[in-house]
C-alpha cells in the first residue's frame, strides 16, 4: 500500500513540472511585453528600461528563464502584483481561505446528497422517485452556473431577503452572531457549485450501480439469506463509488472554474476573482502565480482521489 | 374461395416484395423517434438554429438603434425581450448574439472531435508505446484546469490575433480554438476505446492481409464502424462547447464589450437584476434551453444508436 502511495506521488512531479512549463511557455510565447505598462510612464526613459529589462534577467534565453521561475516558485518568491505592489504570495494566500472553504464544503454536501440519491435512484428503477431524480439531475448538468446564481440571488437574497446579496469580506468571526453571518453569507455560492455538481454525480453513480446490481455477487449475497439493505450498503455501493471517485478526482479542474464563475458573481474575495480582475487589469506576475496555484491544487486532489481508489479497490494495489 | 386466398397470398407478395428493407439507420432513427425528449430536444434546437440565421433578416429592428425614451422596458410587443439601460431591443441583440454563441459552439466542437478522433484513433489502433505516450499526454490535459487556462490564453493573446484578424474575427478563432484545445480529451478515449476493440475484428485482419495501407484502414474501414459514439459525443460537446463560450463572456473576457454574445448580455443585464430581471434572466435561459434541448437530443442519439439494443 505504501509503495502505492509513494508510486502515485512520485508521478505527480513529473505532471507538475510539465504543466509548469506548459504554463511558462504560453507566457513565455505570448506577444506583448511584461514592461509594456513601464512604457507607459514618460519618466522611465529607454535605457533605464533596458536596465530594469537585464536585472529582471528578460533577454537571457527562455531555459534560463524558466529555471529561474521556477526555482523562485517553489521557494515562495512570487514576485509583487502590478496593481498592488506588494508580494504577490501574501495576497494569493490571503484568497486561499475562502475559495477553500466554498469549493470544499459544496463538494462535500454534493458528495453526501448525490449518492444516496444515486443508489435509491439505481435500486428502484423506473420509478417515479428515479424519473424525477433523472430529470432533475438532467436539467442540472445543463444550467449554467451563472444562471443558477443569478436565479438565486433574485430569489432568495433579493426577494425574500433570507441571505445578503454580497459576501461582505471584512467579516471577522468573534462571535456566536458574526458566525451565523458568516454561514449565511456563503450560503449563496455553495448552493450554486452544489446544483452543478449534484447533477452529475447522481447520473454516474446511479450508473455505477446499474452495472453493478445485476452482477452475480450481488445474487450469491441475496441467495445466502442477506437482506436487501445489507447487500445494497455493504457489497453493492462500495463497489459503485469506485468509478465514483475517478469521477470526483476529473472534476476538481470543473470545480474550480464553478468557483470562477461564483466568486466572480458573489463577489467572494477568492481566487477565481483574483484571476478575472487580475486578467482585467493585466496583472501578469498575479496571473503566473494564480495559473500555478490552480494546477498545483488540481494536481494535489488527483494524487488524493488516485490513493484513496488504491483504498477502495484493492485490485489497483497488486498491479 | 382458393382462388381468392391465391390471390391474397399474391398480393401480399407483390407488396412484401415493394416494401423498403429496414436499414441500420433507419433502426436507429426509428428508436430515436420513441424518445419523446429527444424529439422536443431536436424540435427546440432547430427552431433557435433557424431563428437566430434567418432572425437577423426577418426582425427588422435594428439592434444598435438607441431609444433613451424607452429605456429597460419589460417584454411588449415590439421589444419582445424588453430593453436594455441605453434602449436597444434585446431581441434583436439576442438573435444576433445566438449566432455567435452557436457558431462557436458548433466550430468548437468540430475541433475537439477532429483532434480526439486522431488521437484516439492512432492511440487505438497503434498500440504500444505510442498509446502509453498518448494516453499519458491525454490524462495531463484532463488535469489542466481549463478555465484558467482559457483566461489566460484569452488574455495574453487577444490583443496580437485581433490586430491580425479584426476585433471579432480574432476573438472567435482565439475562444474557438482554446475551447476545442481543451475539450478532445473526452472524444479521444471513446475512439481510443472502439478502436481498440474494433481492430480485433476480421475484416482489419483482412485489409491487412490485402494489403491496405495503415491509415486507409484507420479511417476507411475502422472509423465509419466507430461512428456513432463519436456522433453522440460530438452532440454533447456543442452544448459544452456553448457553455464555455458563454461562461467567458460572462466573466467579461472574450468578445468585445459591445458584442452581444448571449453570455455578455447576462452579465450587463445582472447590474439591474433587481430592477429588471428580465435582462439577465431572458439570454441566461435562452443558454440553458439551447444546452438542455442538445442534451436531450443527444442523450436520445446515444440509446438510438446503442449497438445493444436491437429493435
Amino acid at each position: 500500500m505504501t509503495q502505492y502511495i509513494i508510486r502515485k506521488i512520485l508521478v505527480a512531479f513529473p505532471t507538475l513540472l510539465i504543466i509548469s512549463v506548459l504554463i511558462f511557455a504560453v507566457l513565455a510565447l505570448a506577444p506583448g511585453d511584461p514592461l509594456a505598462q513601464f512604457a507607459l510612464n514618460p519618466a522611465i526613459p529607454q535605457s533605464t528600461r533596458n536596465r530594469i529589462r537585464e536585472q529582471f534577467g528578460l533577454d537571457k534565453p527562455w531555459y534560463v528563464r524558466y529555471y529561474k521561475w521556477a526555482t523562485s516558485m517553489t521557494q515562495g518568491e512570487w514576485g509583487y502584483s502590478f496593481s498592488s505592489k506588494s508580494p504577490v504570495i501574501n495576497i494569493v494566500m490571503q484568497r486561499i481561505p475562502q475559495t477553500l472553504q466554498v469549493v470544499g464544503i459544496s463538494y462535500l454536501i454534493a458528495i453526501l446528497i448525490a449518492i444516496p440519491i444515486g443508489v435509491i435512484s439505481a435500486v428502484r428503477q423506473y420509478t417515479l422517485f428515479d424519473q424525477v431524480a433523472t430529470f432533475i439531475s438532467f436539467i442540472g448538468g445543463s444550467l449554467p452556473s451563472f444562471f443558477t446564481g443569478l436565479s438565486f440571488m433574485l430569489i432568495f437574497a433579493i426577494q425574500l431577503h433570507w441571505f445578503p446579496i454580497v459576501y461582505s469580506t471584512t467579516l471577522k468571526i468573534t462571535d456566536f452572531v458574526t458566525f451565523k453571518q458568516a454561514i449565511n453569507q456563503m450560503v449563496l455560492p455553495v448552493l450554486v457549485l452544489v446544483v452543478q455538481q449534484t447533477a452529475s454525480l447522481t447520473r454516474f453513480m446511479r450508473s455505477s450501480m446499474l452495472d453493478n446490481l445485476p452482477l452475480d455477487y450481488v445474487r450469491t449475497a441475496r441467495a445466502k439469506g442477506l437482506n436487501d439493505w445489507t447487500v445494497i450498503t455493504r457489497h453493492v455501493v462500495v463497489n459503485s463509488i469506485i468509478p465514483v471517485i475517478t469521477l470526483v478526482a476529473l472534476g476538481i479542474p470543473g470545480i474550480f472554474a464553478g468557483a470562477i464563475i461564483t466568486e466572480n458573481l458573489f463577489r467572494v474575495n477568492g481566487l477565481g476573482q483574483l484571476l478575472v480582475t487580475s486578467i482585467q487589469n493585466s496583472d501578469t506576475p498575479v496571473v503566473m502565480a494564480l495559473s500555478f496555484i490552480f494546477s498545483i491544487l488540481v494536481v494535489i486532489f488527483n494524487v488524493i482521489a488516485d490513493i484513496m481508489y488504491g483504498v477502495f479497490d484493492p485490485r489497483v494495489k497488486y498491479n | 374461395m382458393a382462388v381468392n386466398a391465391a390471390d391474397t397470398t399474391a398480393s401480399q407478395i407483390a407488396e412484401l416484395a415493394n416494401k423498403k428493407p429496414r436499414t441500420l439507420w433507419g433502426d436507429a432513427w426509428r428508436r430515436f423517434q420513441r424518445h419523446r425528449l429527444a424529439i422536443f430536444g431536436s424540435i427546440v434546437i432547430l427552431i433557435i438554429t433557424v431563428g437566430v440565421i434567418i432572425g437577423p433578416y426577418v426582425w427588422k429592428v435594428s439592434r444598435e438603434d438607441l431609444d433613451f425614451t424607452a429605456i429597460m422596458s419589460s417584454p411588449v410587443s415590439t421589444h419582445p425581450f424588453g430593453t436594455d439601460e441605453l434602449g436597444r431591443d434585446q431581441f434583436a441583440r439576442a438573435l444576433y448574439g445566438g449566432r455567435i454563441s452557436m457558431s462557436v459552439g458548433f466550430t468548437a466542437m468540430l475541433i475537439a472531435v477532429s483532434l480526439g478522433t486522431l488521437i484516439g484513433a492512432v492511440s487505438g489502433y497503434l498500440g504500444g508505446y505510442v498509446d502509453e505516450v498518448l494516453t499519458f499526454i491525454t490524462n495531463l490535459f484532463l488535469s489542466l484546469p481549463t478555465l484558467p487556462l482559457l483566461l489566460l490564453t484569452v488574455y495574453l493573446f487577444r490583443d496580437a490575433v485581433t490586430a491580425k484578424l479584426g476585433l471579432e474575427f480574432g476573438m472567435f478563432v482565439i475562444v474557438v480554438v482554446m475551447v476545442g484545445v481543451l475539450a478532445w480529451m473526452q472524444t479521444a478515449r471513446i475512439v481510443r476505446a472502439q478502436f481498440i476493440s474494433l481492430k480485433q475484428k476480421e475484416f482489419v485482419e483482412a485489409a491487412v492481409c490485402l494489403g491496405v495501407k495503415r491509415t486507409d484502414i484507420m479511417f476507411r474501414h475502422i472509423l465509419p464502424n466507430a461512428i456513432s459514439p463519436i456522433i453522440v459525443a460530438a452532440t454533447l460537446e456543442i452544448g459544452n462547447a456553448i457553455l464555455s463560450e458563454s461562461t467567458l463572456s460572462f466573466l467579461g473576457i472574450g468578445f468585445p464589450p459591445d458584442t452581444p454574445t448571449w453570455g455578455r448580455l447576462v452579465t450587463d443585464g445582472s447590474q439591474f437584476l433587481q430592477t429588471a430581471a428580465h435582462l439577465a434572466l431572458i439570454p441566461a435561459a435562452l443558454i440553458f434551453i439551447t444546452v438542455l434541448s442538445i442534451n436531450f437530443m443527444g442523450d436520445g442519439l446515444r440509446d438510438a444508436l446503442d449497438p445493444r439494443s436491437r429493435l
